[in-house]
């Protein structure tokens, strides 16, 4: 099965400050860009952070073919139980998730 | 009169290209603008006050750049000096900046700007209702407020502006905004104010913008239309798709960037190649707030922590290696405070499985069995004296816990002797807010000196 990592050119995430953390992905096409946005709803990716879907924003930029995604952090960065100091690792979880077959 | 600043890197202490840096000095810019701080690497550094780069690399590459400059008599602006941007980094810089200037056979003349705050005062701004949470910030108290052993505020360009205004050779400046060390200069002389702020943003991280990231330098020239980028290393290229996806960097908002004393909005900018590696920006927008306000950040003691690894290569182990730390977790929590008195309230024992999800804990997904699992063992207390207590009580049953009570008794791996390492005190960050000032200059200090060769001091 594809993942969304194969439709796309790269998924980035990053803190945004200790608080927050926001998730580009770089779609590439515009193509990729429409076939991404409508496989990634609100509530996937809100799943597969195990967030509230209402703490997720959304910024779909056409422009330059990027879906952002930004919401709080899990644990604060650094806090006793966060993991991953930058918060890059996130990334492959949007990376990593399965497309359905159409 | 445009006002051309250079960016030698995203921050100091991370190199530049040096072909690319003198090329940008031979064009004479107004000011070379770099940061030296950031949050991105953790709380330990504003908890403590100190920077994350070493000292020597600091001073080779701070030496190298007022070198540079000093041979033009360019003005060079530090913000967010030693990571944290304290009283304490912009101290330790001031003494590397002394060291440098003497190494250069050199005097200079140093503006410093401080931003750090007493807990008195924002503890008082915090009773007068002057401070305002931003988005997924803790809950705050005055109990929060004493907790922190650091708290900044972050300097806008009113306040980098007035260490300009003093033409001092150097500025070095506590925590302020990655963009107020770049936009300050082109805000003072009168050039259009959206595109200053804008055209720092994209110049904050240096040729993060470009396509060849790691080259460093980058010159950004600001007049009363717009502002025009351009990478200074020969292969390097600015393209309007590299520039504004920098707007997307370490942003949660791709369109809005708040700022003291107003927001950045860059909803109707236009970005268009002026040539193939130099991009215009026009059209952005600043938005002036109703009460000038600058963001906190503070952080303050966790407790201390001792850590042990122990390495599972045993294939049945490392197919139970969650339920083994699991059974072991729930026979220390019993054990710790049988055996020590220890209020449960007081510490925490943790297990972090290196192979199966350490890094993304109950997020991971995949279920893939590895060779051999690292145990990372995590003993958080009120004291290092107890948290390395409970490390050694640990440490005989990380070498032997067994998956059932009827079994032989396994023995893993230590890679070390003693088992257990000292991490030494562990810090929070505790504020994520905005205090109102009437003054932008009301919780900073701006003082002047000289270093280098003949100071007065």
């Amino acid at each position: 099965m594809a993942r969304v990592g194969d439709l796309v050119d790269r998924v980035r995430s990053k803190n945004a400050g200790p608080f927050t953390v926001t998730l580009d992905v770089f779609c590439g096409s515009e193509d990729a860009f429409r076939q991404v946005a409508d496989l990634l709803p609100n509530r996937a990716v809100a799943d597969a952070f195990r967030i509230a879907a209402e703490d997720l924003d959304r910024h779909e930029l056409p422009d330059l073919n990027v879906i952002k995604f930004s919401f709080p952090r899990p644990h604060v960065q650094g806090s006793r139980l966060d993991r991953d100091m930058h918060a890059a690792q996130f990334a492959v979880l949007l990376e990593e998730m399965p497309v359905p077959d159409r | 009169m445009p006002t051309r600043v250079l960016v030698p890197s995203g921050v100091l202490g991370l190199g530049f290209d040096r072909d690319a840096l003198r090329a940008g000095i031979e064009r004479c810019p107004d000011l070379i603008s770099i940061d030296g701080g950031s949050t991105d690497s953790g709380p330990h550094y504003l908890g403590t006050g100190t920077s994350k780069y070493s000292r020597a690399s600091t001073l080779a590459e701070w030496r190298e750049l007022l070198e540079a400059a000093a041979g033009k008599g360019i003005p060079v602006v530090l913000t967010s000096a030693g990571t944290c941007g304290t009283d304490a980094t912009v101290d330790w810089m001031v003494e590397i900046t002394d060291e440098a200037a003497r190494l250069l056979g050199r005097t200079l003349r140093v503006a410093t700007l401080k931003s750090s705050q007493t807990n008195e005062s924002v503890e008082l701004a915090f009773a007068a209702n002057g401070i305002s949470p931003l988005a997924h910030g803790p809950e705050l108290c005055g109990k929060t407020i004493g907790n922190c052993t650091n708290i900044v505020a972050l300097a806008g360009i009113e306040q980098i502006g007035a260490a300009i205004r003093t033409d001092a050779d150097v500025v070095i400046a506590g925590r302020a905004t990655d963009t107020a060390g770049i936009a300050a200069l082109p805000v003072l002389n009168g050039e259009h104010v959206g595109c200053a702020w804008h055209g720092a943003k994209i110049g904050e991280c240096g040729a993060l913008c470009s396509t060849r990231p790691m080259s460093g330098v980058i010159e950004i020239d600001f007049d009363e239309g717009g502002c025009s980028v351009e990478p200074m290393a020969a292969a390097a290229r600015c393209t309007p798709g590299s520039v504004s996806a920098h707007m997307l960097y370490e942003n949660s908002d791709p369109i809005r960037l708040q700022e003291p004393g107003g927001t950045l909005d860059v909803r109707d900018a236009a970005y268009r190649a002026l040539s193939d590696r130099r991009v215009r920006i026009e059209g952005s927008r600043w938005l002036p707030s109703p009460s000038y306000r600058v963001k906190l950040e503070g952080a303050g003691l966790a407790g201390y922590q001792t850590t042990a690894l122990v390495m599972l290569r045993n294939e049945r182990y490392v197919a139970n290696a969650e339920a083994w730390a699991s059974r072991l977790g729930e026979f220390l929590e019993r054990e710790i405070p049988a055996r020590t008195g220890f209020d449960p309230e007081t510490f925490s024992v943790e297990f972090r499985l290196i192979g199966i999800n350490a890094a993304l804990g109950e997020l991971e997904t995949k279920g893939n069995l590895p060779n051999e699992v690292g145990v990372l063992f995590i003993a958080t207390s009120e004291t290092q004296e107890r948290a390395t207590e409970i490390a050694k009580l640990a440490n005989p049953f990380l070498l032997h816990f067994p998956l059932s009570d009827g079994e032989e008794l396994p023995t893993f791996a230590f890679p070390f002797s003693p088992a257990e390492s000292e991490r030494g005190p562990t810090f929070e960050f505790l504020l994520n807010h905005v205090m109102e000032l009437d003054d932008p200059m009301d919780a900073f200090r701006l003082e002047q000196l000289e270093v280098g060769n003949g100071a007065r001091r």
